[in-house]
Order: C-alpha cells, then structure tokens, then sequence
C-alpha cells in the first residue's frame, strides 16, 4: 500500500508529472521506448540487482560478465540494434552494472585511428565478440600528462615488429578497465622509436591473453589492481610488458604509419580524432553523472516525507523533515541543480551535433570553442553532481549510511567522473585558457566565439534590484552572473599581464595565477548554465504547470547560488549589501515554494524502484518494512564462525587458550 | 621490498625542513614524555603478532568481523595484564590494535560499563558490573530505534510494568520502533541496555533504561519473545555488527530497571528522580572526542595526500625540464595547505575542550556548574563544526591524489567512509547548530536587556556599543592586520557578532509576523545555522592563535603561526561575502587576503611534508600504500595488488562460465 504521507504530497502537485517526464525525455515516444526497453530488461532475473549490495567483488565481476554475455543474446531477442532508438537506454537500465564497456572504447578507437584495412579486420571479431578489448593508456605513474607515457615500443626493421617494453614499474599500464582478467586484447599507447629516434605517443593493439584458454600471452604480466571504492563489477587491471612481439599492421595508423623500412609518416588532419576525444566529456554527463543526482534526489526526497522527527508545533505530530528549512536548504538546490544541468547538457549536446556537422565539413573553426565548453561543464557538473548526491547521503543521517539506501554507491561510483576522462582541475585551467585568450582578442577589437562575446562587453554597473522580487527576474540575475564572470577573467589576465611584464616567465606567472584562472572558468561555465536555464523555461509551454514551476527551480538555481558565493557578487560593490539581504529573502521564499512541489519534481525522473535498488527511496515509500526485510537476507545473518572460534572463548572465561 | 631505501624526493623534503618535526610532535601530544609514552603503547601492539592479520581491504564483510572480534578479545585481556588503566592510554592501545577502526567491543566498553557505573544501584552493580567486566556480559546500548534518532522522546518501545509478578513487559509495539544501529548488538552482545518508555499505574513516565538479557548465555543464541540480528552492510563500519532488536511481550523483573535515580517500587509506584544534570557532562566529553577524532582523521589523509603529492610527477611547469612535483603547483597546494592548516587547528581545538571539561568537572563535584551550559552549546557546534569540515577535507584530500586515491589502497577511502558517520551520531549537525544558536540567541537577549553575557560570547557585549557609534564597524575595516593572527580573530568576532544580530533580527521579525514560535524558529534557521558557524570559526581562529603563545621552540612558532595566519585568511577568502557585507573589510583587503593566501602556499611548501611526519603515523596505522614514509609508492602498490581476491587464479572462473560458452556460440 501507499505511504499517506507520499500521497499526500502526490495529490497537491502544480504540475503534470506526466508531461514533465516527456520533457526530459525528449517526447512522449522517447518515453514510452525508454520505459519499453526498462521493463524488458528488468523483468528478466539475470539483470536482477537485489542482492547486489550482500556480494563480494569476485561475485560482483562474475555477475558483471554474466550480464553482459546475456545482453548479447538480450538484444538479438528484442531486435535492439546499436543504431536503433533503444540503444541508448540499455545501460540506464542496466544501471551501468555490466563488464565489457571498455570493449566499445576498444572498437572506437578502432574506427577512429585505424586504416581502412585495420577496421575491416578487427571491427567484426571485435563485434562477435570473438575477441574481448581494452584500451590501455594510463600509467601507473602517468595519467594527465600524455607525453609523459614510458611504455615503449621500438620499430625492429629486420622482423618488421614493434617490440613493447615496460622499462619501469611507473610504466606500467594501470586502471584501464576488462584488462585485469577478461580482455583478450587491448590498445596500448606507446613512445614509439624508430632507428633510435622518439616519434611520440602512438597506438597499437596488442594480444595479451590466449583465445583458446585465457591464460596470459608470452612476455605479458596482467592481473586485477585491487578493491576500489566502488566499480567492484569492473576489473580494472594492470598491464606489464616484456619484450612483446607484435606485427607492424598492428600499430593504428590512419594519422600515422612506420613504412617498412622504418620512414615515418604523418597523414591526414587529426583534428576530427581530437574531437573524438572530447565528444567522450560530453557523453558520458548524462549517464554516469546527472542519473546518480537524480537518484539520489528521489531516495533522500522521498524518504524525507516519510521520516517524522521533532515536533514544529507543541501537540502536534512529529514533523516530516522536509519541513524544516535546515532539510529544504540541504535538498531543493541539488534538486534545481539537476534540471539546470540537464537543460545545459541537452545545449551541449545540440552543439556537439552542429560542431560535428561543420567539421565533417572541415570547417574546424569551433573545435576551440567546443573543447573549452566540454572542459570546463565536464569539471562543474561532474564536481557539482558529485557534491550533491553527498549532501543527499549526509541529509538522510543514519539510514542514508546502511548500503540499503543505495546512497553509499551511487556516491562512490559518481565521485570517480571527477578525475577520469580528464581531472577536472587541469580541464577547468583548459578552460580558463580560452578564456583569456578570447579576452585579450576581444579587447583588441578582434571577433571571438559566440558563447565569450559578453567578455567583449564590460559595463562596470551596478545591480539594479530594488526588493527581493526583482532577485526572480532572470535579466537581474543573468546580468550579476555575467559582471562576476567578466569581471574574474579580466582581473586575472591583467595579473598575468602586470606578473610577465615585471619580468616573471610566462609559465611562472600562469602557475601563480592558477587559484583565480579556476575561479574565472567556474564563473564562466555558472554564467552559462544559468543564462541556459532561464532561456529555456522561457521556451516551454505554459500548459499544464511546467513553464511555472521551471521558472521556480530556476530561480532556485540562480539564487541559491548567489547565496552561495555571495563574495563574488558584493565585490568592487556590484550588489550592495541590503540587496544581498533580499537575495537571501528571495532564497528562503523559493526553498518555501519549491518544497510543496518536490516530490512530484522527483517522480517525474521516473526512476522504477528496481533502478533505485534502495529501501528508503521507493515509489511506495514503505521505508521502515523494507529496510527490516532487506536487513534479513544479509549474509551475516547467518551464524558466523566468530562465535564459536572467538566469542565462545570470551563469553566463558578461557581466553587464555586463545 | 623492506630493504628498499627512502624516496629521493621524500629526503629531499625532509631535509630542508626549518624546524625539527619531533618538537611539534611533542606540542601535538602534550609533552614530550606523552609522545614517549605513546610511542610505548604503540610499538606494544606493532611488536606483537597476535595483533597481526591480512590486509582488510581484501577480506569480506563477515572475515573482517571475525578479525575484529579475535583482536578485541585479546585486546580486552592484554590492556589488564599490561596494567593500562589510564582512560587515553586504552584509547590509544585500542585504537593501534584496530587501527582507527571501531570494533564490537566498542558499546560494552565505552558504554555499558560505565552506564553500569552511573546509572545502577549497589544491587545491580554487584549483580551485573563484576560479569560484564569479565566479559560473561556483554552489553550494548540501545536507543536509537528505525523510525526514531534525534528525537528521544520520541521513541516508541514500551515497558509497562506489571505489579503482580514484579516484571516489566517490554515490547516494540511497532516496525518503526524497532532498536536499530547500536553497535554490537547484531551479534556480539549477550545484553543490552534498552530505552523504552515507562507505563506503569497507567500513565507513562518517559524514558528509562533497562538491563535486558538478550542471548542464552552458554548457547547465545537469541531468547524466547527476542528477534536479534545484524542491519546489512554499511558505507563503512564493516567490524561492526550494527544491529536490530525487536521485542514481544518480554519480561524482565522489575530489578532490572536501571534505578539510580528514578524508580519504581514493587506496588508500581514511581518514585520521581532528583534532576540530573551530569548528563550534560557525558555529552560534552564525547563530543569533544568527535573534535579530537576529525582533527585525527584529518591528519591522516593530509599525511597521505601531501607525502604522495611530493612523490608524484606530473606534466610540466617549464618547458623543457622534467615532470615537477605535483606538490609545486599552486592549485595543488591551494587544496591541500588550507587543510594541513585545518588539521593543526582542530587539534588545538580539542585539546582545549578536552582541558576545559576536566577542569570544569573537577568543579562539578565541588558544585560549580556555571561554566557547563556554555560549554555544552559550544560543543555542540564545535562538534558540527569540525566534523563538516573534516568530511569535507578528507575527500578533498583523495581527490587531489587523482585515479590512485580513489583505490582502496590508498587509505583514503577507509578513512571517509569511517569517519564521515560522525557527522550523524552523537547529535545530527544540523542540530546540533541550532542548539548552538538558541545558546548565542539567549546570549543575544541577555545583551539587549541590558545584562553582559561572559566567555566565548562576551563578544556580543560590545554590540550595543556599537549601536551608540554607527561608524564603528566601517572604522574598524582599515585597522584589520593581515599579518597578525590577533587582529584576524577581531575581524572574525565582528563577522559573528553581525551573524548573530542578524539571525536575532530575523527571528523576531518572523516573531512579529506568526503565531508560533516553533514556526519563526525554523523560519529562521538557515540564517541561525550561519551565526552559529560564524561563532564557532571565530573560537577556532582565537584558541589557534592563543596557542601560539604557549609554543617555546621558535622554529615550531614560526611554523604554526604561517599555519595559523594561512587557517585565518583562508577562512575569510572562503567567505568573503560576510566580511563585505558587514563592511569588516573593503573589496581592495579582500584582493590583499587572497594575495596573502598565496604568498603563504609558497611560506609554507617546504615545510610541508615535516608538517605531516609530525603528527606521527606510523605505516601500519595510516594504512595506505601512497602514504607511506619511505615514498616506494609504486612499487608497493605492485605488490598490493597481486594479493587482490580477483588475482587468486591466473584465469578467472568467469571466463569457463561465461566468457568461453559466448565466444564458442557468436
């Protein structure tokens, strides 16, 4: 049955779930696909996650490449295809928990860096799965800085062989995921030497296990990097190579090739293969990190409405805790936070769409535009999400820290998008530098990129709100955004200016300023994704509630991060300090009005209860049953070893035999 | 691998120190002759192969309770053959033994011993005290219930009292009342001290504490009308058997009533107990412990983070020349030095409370209790406070160890998920704060009516002089020091004293417009939460800073007092919002305090890692391979790894299961 106090707050909605939820979809097909594809897998008992939370890591990987085995056979049941409309709903499904992801990374490396030749060959055993592949680039002790790789590999004219070496223990390959015990293949990223020279790092695939019994191919050490925090189901591996044979064909060789008597040769413009690289950035917000917020925006609304604590009025029951402002302030701004970043991500992802158009075209001329974006809302989502889903743990108190939540993992799993696929400091100071670079173009006059044009236009006003109503208007607070974001680029490249003018070098001066360069990229993105929001609510349809309730959240977002920061926007005086007492008035209003709304906000991600696999999240909010029943079936339940071995000893005084 | 020398780079560091690392060790421990005895305690456990086991990142959740269990044991009955009685040299045995782990024992010993010792009469004493001393009881303590945690009278389990066999009928007339958490209890204890709510002549009487057995003694299994068991896996905690207990018309005899103070007679009479406020004291000393244990955990992922970062190479600075240090680049320092910083001073911190309760308990028994009630609300937020920020710091910490942090091996991990709990138990923060700021609101009104208010809010005091002069705040902005911590801790005190007033304004303004004043309470209790933390930075900045005083070795100060001054600047560049606000300083000071925050990442950089070596962990506590002294990080972590559970066969049994049938059918 239905926890009244969730129908309560179901009943009072301003708004059409239904319709939110095609929003966020795309439309109500897309709905109606997504949910075909979620029931199809989730009624099936290999995909079951139940007792996920009770296994061990070689249970969880055994699991992990049963599923994806059983995917195969899945998908040809279902007639999905990699191409058709459900595909991309698979691994939302899935919840990610499923080995060989690594396999696709394999096969696009593949078809972006390799020949015509090279693709004709590996793609279809890749695709029948008649070999399992990796992609091994980090070191042991290199992952940021690629040009710092030491893995080698020597071209031996006399066998035309690329022979591969691990010439020290930093070198060795490590984390690449499916290597530690089920790759058979992998792509290995190498200083490649000819006749003695060092050409750079370059690709090559290399066979690391034997196809007929698995066991590890000669000269070649791998093996499982050991427990993580999270991605237990991922074997994670190491890889060390010694004196490691492979034919030339082997090295990937669209941009480059080493010609049989050792020439080297550089073809073609590489520039589609880099955007190849930072498409991946952009790919991955939606899955790997706006679903974990979401998730855990519903378990920790939810489970708020049903858990009573203190009273708020003498004689009165206790109080849903998402009464108390204290919970609201914690909860509604991560829940604005995830309908922010999901209009910024769906910008994104229109961009990316153009930007490949155009250079399909070979008009290259947004790939730096596009690069800085996907460096610097790659850093801000996944840091913000990452953040979020804690606060959503943390607000939960105690029960938020039994694994049953399912809090504990979507936080451990979320909080590794911050450092893979580029650790969000160095991309928020890739950024930065596009930034400054865009600044002094526009100061001199010259054009830049649509998304910094307003670094062109600094007007040093001040805030024009006259009470706390104005703080809702999207012109004020877009505009304090933009003076903070242009104000923190220009201030910075002045220091720069004034540090290498005084004689430091260039590079010095960047490292002294790199505090306030990620500062400046930080403004810039917020600015964006603000701007974004309030652009798209002013889109949407006024039907149904949607555009009304948008615009709450919106302002939310805005809002509460003014509040948040509310050194930036007071300095060099742009909002005075009584207006900074009406945004915080604005604030707790909005905490007020989104509040009555939150959880039809949360029902309209349209999460199943199997997807959350949490006992304080459900649709039902059945908290308490759920929790007592899923606590019975925990493994040390059964009577442990320890009281015969230990307690029994203890308990009867005869220690001493111990 | 243990013949390998130590890391150049590590040397290197070490050598240019400017200060020798055991002096500020001796400061951190309270003298050199605590360190010495540490260290006597600590090599104990080190040299004693009882205590030793398999890495516990590589043993399932049940293995790691067993070894818990075991090393307790022997635990309990080495600290009685060594003669250690001391209350912090059992803390530090204990915590070497599980090496800043909790363990099953935790609840007996720290708990239902000394719940025994205040709370029994004689009678039960000589009853239960000797057996559960010897370990034939063991006893947990359990309040919380499911659907019940901050709010105690809130609780639901029920003991009614029945006159005519004399026994207590205890029962968990509900799912949500269920006993839910208390260390210990799923499977350890035998006994556990229940709070249920007392019916008897049928009227309830709230809350009371009851021995109730639990196990069968001899079979320990579970007692007719009980249902006990472990609540599942956790974040972290896996050594303890969290547990539930569920009770069906249960009966214990009416000597079972813990009845120190209140009492029931045998015709069911209550007998009402004298008011009792030492429980203050209880609560004031554990949450100073929570202060000491966020300064710890602190220290331990500083110790990692910095040693790794001085170890790993990474990119380039100048064209040209090799991989720097990560440790060399500002943004890594920016993350990492605020946090060193932090470490020293909640040490401080809780050094203070820790002082200030034993002097003041010293009072109690002679019956001067003033100083409690405030001492009681600054822990409170003390206790919040710090516990923030350290859960904070720690992931920062192995976040700036990049990919490898996020391993288990890198200790991290384990110290988050150990530590971050004590944002919840003992006191939810969030309230926590709030009992904070009803404090500061009292002492707000004292003020406002005319009384001065004393000690970490005299502050307040000067705010209604404030009133008399308007241009005082903005006079004070030029006179603020960047380079003298006294002068920071004015500039500190005039930001709580805002936060305070605000909060205090907008309270009664909400008063102004509602009925209830639960209602303006929470109305208010965004801005409250504000004042409270205000309040409680602004007693961190003065308690570092007054320890400077006390520091003799001028090296050590010099040192503390860059870390010192980085703690102070760093907090206003985080919250430069409430400096300019309140007109405390001028856009052009911020600039100069974000400046100096800079110019101090470089002061400090070369004492770095002689700053972490001198909170003094040794290898086998810190757990972490990228933490270790000598720096061999790479290699360590090589051999670490091949012990990994994945890597017990050279071919996984997946690839017969699953891999192979697949591959043979595509």
């Amino acid at each position: 049955s239905m926890n009244p106090d969730l129908t309560s707050e179901r009943q009072t909605a301003s708004f059409s779930v239904e319709k939110l939820t095609a929003l966020l979809d795309g439309g109500a097909e897309q709905t109606r696909i997504r949910r075909a594809v979620v029931e199809a897998i989730e009624s099936d008992p290999v995909f079951s996650r139940e007792n996920q939370y009770f296994q061990t890591q070689n249970e969880r990987y055994e699991a992990a490449v049963r599923k994806a085995v059983h995917l195969q056979k899945k998908m040809h049941e279902m007639g999905w295809t990699e191409n058709g409309p459900e595909y991309k709903y698979i691994y939302r499904a899935l919840s990610g928990d499923v080995a060989f992801l690594l396999h696709r990374v394999f096969m696009r490396s593949i078809s972006v860096l390799g020949s015509d030749k090279q693709i004709a060959k590996w793609i279809p055993l890749a695709t029948q799965h008649k070999l399992i592949g990796s992609y091994a680039q980090t070191e042991l002790g290199h992952g940021t800085y690629l040009q710092g790789l030491e893995t080698t590999a020597v071209f031996d004219t006399a066998t035309q062989a690329f022979i591969l070496n691990t010439p020290k223990i930093s070198a060795m390959k490590w984390w690449p995921g499916d290597m530690g015990r089920s790759a058979t293949h992998t792509v290995v990223f190498a200083q490649l030497y000819v006749h003695g020279k060092c050409y750079g790092i370059h690709p090559f695939i290399v066979q690391i296990r034997s196809l007929q019994d698995h066991s590890l191919c000669p000269g070649i050490t791998a093996g499982d990097i050991g427990p993580k925090m999270n991605f237990e189901h991922i074997d994670n591996g190491y890889l060390l190579l010694k004196n490691v044979r492979i034919p030339r064909e082997n090295m990937l060789s669209k941009f480059c090739e080493v010609r049989p008597d050792g020439t080297y040769v550089r073809q073609g413009s590489q520039k589609i293969n880099y955007f190849t690289m930072t498409t991946v950035r952009i790919s991955l917000i939606s899955d790997e990190v706006l679903t974990p917020l979401m998730k855990a925006c519903t378990i920790a609304i939810r489970y708020s409405v049903v858990r009573r604590q203190s009273k708020l009025k003498p004689g009165e029951q206790e109080a849903k805790i998402l009464d108390y402002q204290t919970q609201q302030e914690k909860l509604l701004p991560q829940l604005a936070a995830a309908y922010a970043f999901h209009f910024i991500n769906d910008y994104l992802q229109e961009l990316f769409n153009r930007g490949y158009r155009e250079i399909q075209r070979k008009n290259f001329d947004m790939l730096p535009e596009l690069h800085a974006l996907s460096s610097g809302f790659k850093a801000m989502i996944t840091q913000h999400c990452t953040a979020g889903v804690e606060i959503c743990l943390r607000a939960c108190g105690g029960h938020g820290y039994s694994l049953l939540s399912g809090l504990p993992s979507l936080y451990t799993k979320i909080l590794a998008s911050c450092i893979y696929e580029g650790e969000n400091t160095i991309l928020l100071l890739q950024t930065a530098r596009f930034l400054i670079k865009c600044f002094m173009a526009a100061s001199a006059g010259q054009p830049v990129p649509p998304s910094v044009t307003y670094l062109a236009a600094v007007k040093p006003g001040k805030c024009s709100a006259k009470n706390k109503l104005d703080f809702l208007s999207p012109d004020i607070y877009t505009e304090a955004y933009q003076h903070v974001a242009v104000r923190l680029t220009s201030s910075t490249a002045a220091k720069l200016q004034d540090l290498i003018q005084s004689g430091v070098k260039k590079h010095d001066a960047w490292n002294q300023c790199t505090v306030q360069l990620v500062q400046a990229a930080k403004a810039h993105c917020h600015y964006i994704a603000v701007k974004n929001f309030a652009e798209t609510v002013e889109k949407l349809e006024t039907k149904a509630g949607i555009q009304k309730i948008m615009k709450h959240l919106c302002d939310l977002f805005a809002v509460h991060g003014i509040f948040s920061n509310t050194g930036a926007f007071l300095y060099d005086g742009y909002t005075s300090a009584a207006q900074m007492d009406m945004v915080t008035a604005s604030y707790l209003d909005l905490l007020a009005v989104t509040r009555k709304d939150a959880v039809p906000l949360v029902d309209a991600f349209d999460f199943t209860d199997k997807s959350l696999n949490s006992a304080l999240g459900s649709y039902d909010g059945q908290v308490y049953q759920r929790l007592y029943e899923w606590a019975q079936k925990s493994p040390t339940n059964q009577m442990s070893p320890a009281y015969e071995r230990y307690l029994k000893p203890l308990l009867h005084n005869t220690l001493s035999k111990l | 691998a243990a013949a390998m020398s130590m890391n150049a780079d590590l040397r290197r560091e070490r050598a240019a120190a400017t200060f020798q690392p055991e002096l500020l060790t001796h400061v951190l421990d309270g003298g050199p002759e605590r360190t010495r005895r540490r260290k006597e305690i600590e090599a104990l456990v080190l040299n004693d192969p009882d205590f030793q086991h398999e890495d516990l990142n590589f043993l399932s959740r049940s293995q790691r309770y067993e070894q818990a269990i075991r090393k307790s044991s022997l635990m309990v009955m080495k600290l009685r053959e060594y003669g250690i009685a001391d209350p912090e040299e059992i803390y530090w045995f204990k915590s070497f033994v599980h090496r800043g782990r909790p363990e099953p024992l935790d609840l007996h010993l720290g708990m239902f011993l000394p719940t025994l010792l205040t709370q029994a009469t004689p009678e039960q004493q000589d009853r239960f005290f000797m057996p559960a001393w010897n370990l034939e009881i063991i006893g947990t303590y359990a309040q919380t219930e499911m659907g019940h945690g901050t709010h105690l009278r809130g609780l639901e389990t029920t003991a009614t009292y029945d006159p005519s066999t004399q026994e207590f009928i205890l029962n968990s007339p509900t799912v949500t009342s269920i006993k839910w958490w208390p260390g210990g209890l799923g499977k350890t204890s035998n006994h556990a001290i229940v709070l249920a709510q007392l019916y008897t002549q049928g009227q309830c009487k709230g809350l009371h504490a009851f021995i109730v057995p639990i196990r069968q003694l001899g079979t320990h299994e579970p007692l007719p009308g009980i249902t006990v068991g472990d609540i599942g896996p956790k974040f972290g905690y896996d050594e303890m058997d969290n547990g539930y207990l569920k009770m069906d018309n249960y009966r214990i005899p009416r000597e079972n009533m813990l009845m120190k103070y209140a009492q029931v007679e045998p015709d069911g009479t209550y007998v009402k107990p004298v008011s009792d406020k030492l429980t203050y004291g209880t609560m004031v000393f554990i949450r100073s412990l929570i202060v000491g244990d966020s300064a710890r955990s602190l220290s331990r992922a500083c110790t990692i983070a910095i040693r790794y970062s001085a170890v790993r190479h990474q990119s380039e600075l100048k064209p040209g020349e090799p991989e720097p240090q990560i440790l060399d680049y500002q943004t890594q320092q920016y993350k990492l030095f605020p946090l060193l910083a932090t470490a020293y001073a909640f040490h401080f911190v809780g050094a203070y409370i820790k002082n200030t309760y034993h002097r003041i308990s010293g009072d109690i028994s002679s019956g001067d209790l003033s100083e409690l009630p405030e001492l009681h609300a600054l822990t409170a937020g003390l206790k919040a406070f710090t516990s923030w920020t350290a859960n904070a710091g720690i992931e920062e910490c192995r976040m700036a160890c990049g990919g490898h942090g996020y391993s288990r091996c890198s200790g991290i991990p384990d110290i988050y998920v150990t530590f971050t709990p004590s944002c919840t138990y003992e006191g939810e923060n969030t309230v926590m704060m709030l009992q904070t700021a009803r404090f500061l609101m009292k002492s707000y009104t004292q003020v406002t009516s005319g009384q001065q208010v004393t000690g970490m809010v005299s502050y307040l005091n000067d705010l209604s002089r404030q009133r008399i002069q308007p241009q005082h705040v903005a006079a004070r902005a030029v006179t603020v020091r960047l380079n003298d911590p006294t002068s920071l801790v004015e500039a500190y005190k005039s930001r709580a004293a805002r936060l305070v007033e605000s909060a205090a304004k907008n309270l009664q303004a909400e008063l102004n417009h509602r009925k209830s004043k639960e209602d303006a309470w929470n109305r208010t209790s965004v801005d409250l939460v504000r004042a409270s933390e205000a309040h409680c930075h602004y007693v961190i900045v003065k308690l570092f800073t007054a320890k400077l005083a006390e520091v003799s070795d001028a090296a050590v100060r010099a040192v503390l007092t860059d870390l010192c001054l980085l703690y102070a600047l760093f907090g206003i560049s985080r919250n430069t919002g409430d400096f300019l606000q309140a007109g405390i300083l001028t856009s052009a000071q911020v600039t100069q305090v974000n400046q100096r925050v800079k110019e101090l990442l470089a002061v400090i950089r070369p004492n770095a890692v002689a700053l972490v070596d001198s909170f003094d962990f040794h290898d086998v506590h810190l757990g972490s391979v990228l933490g270790r002294y000598d720096g061999n990080v790479y290699e360590n972590m090589f051999e670490w790894a091949k012990k990994s559970p994945l890597n017990k066969t050279q071919v996984h049994e997946s690839f017969h299961k699953h891999l192979k049938p697949m591959q043979a059918k595509l």
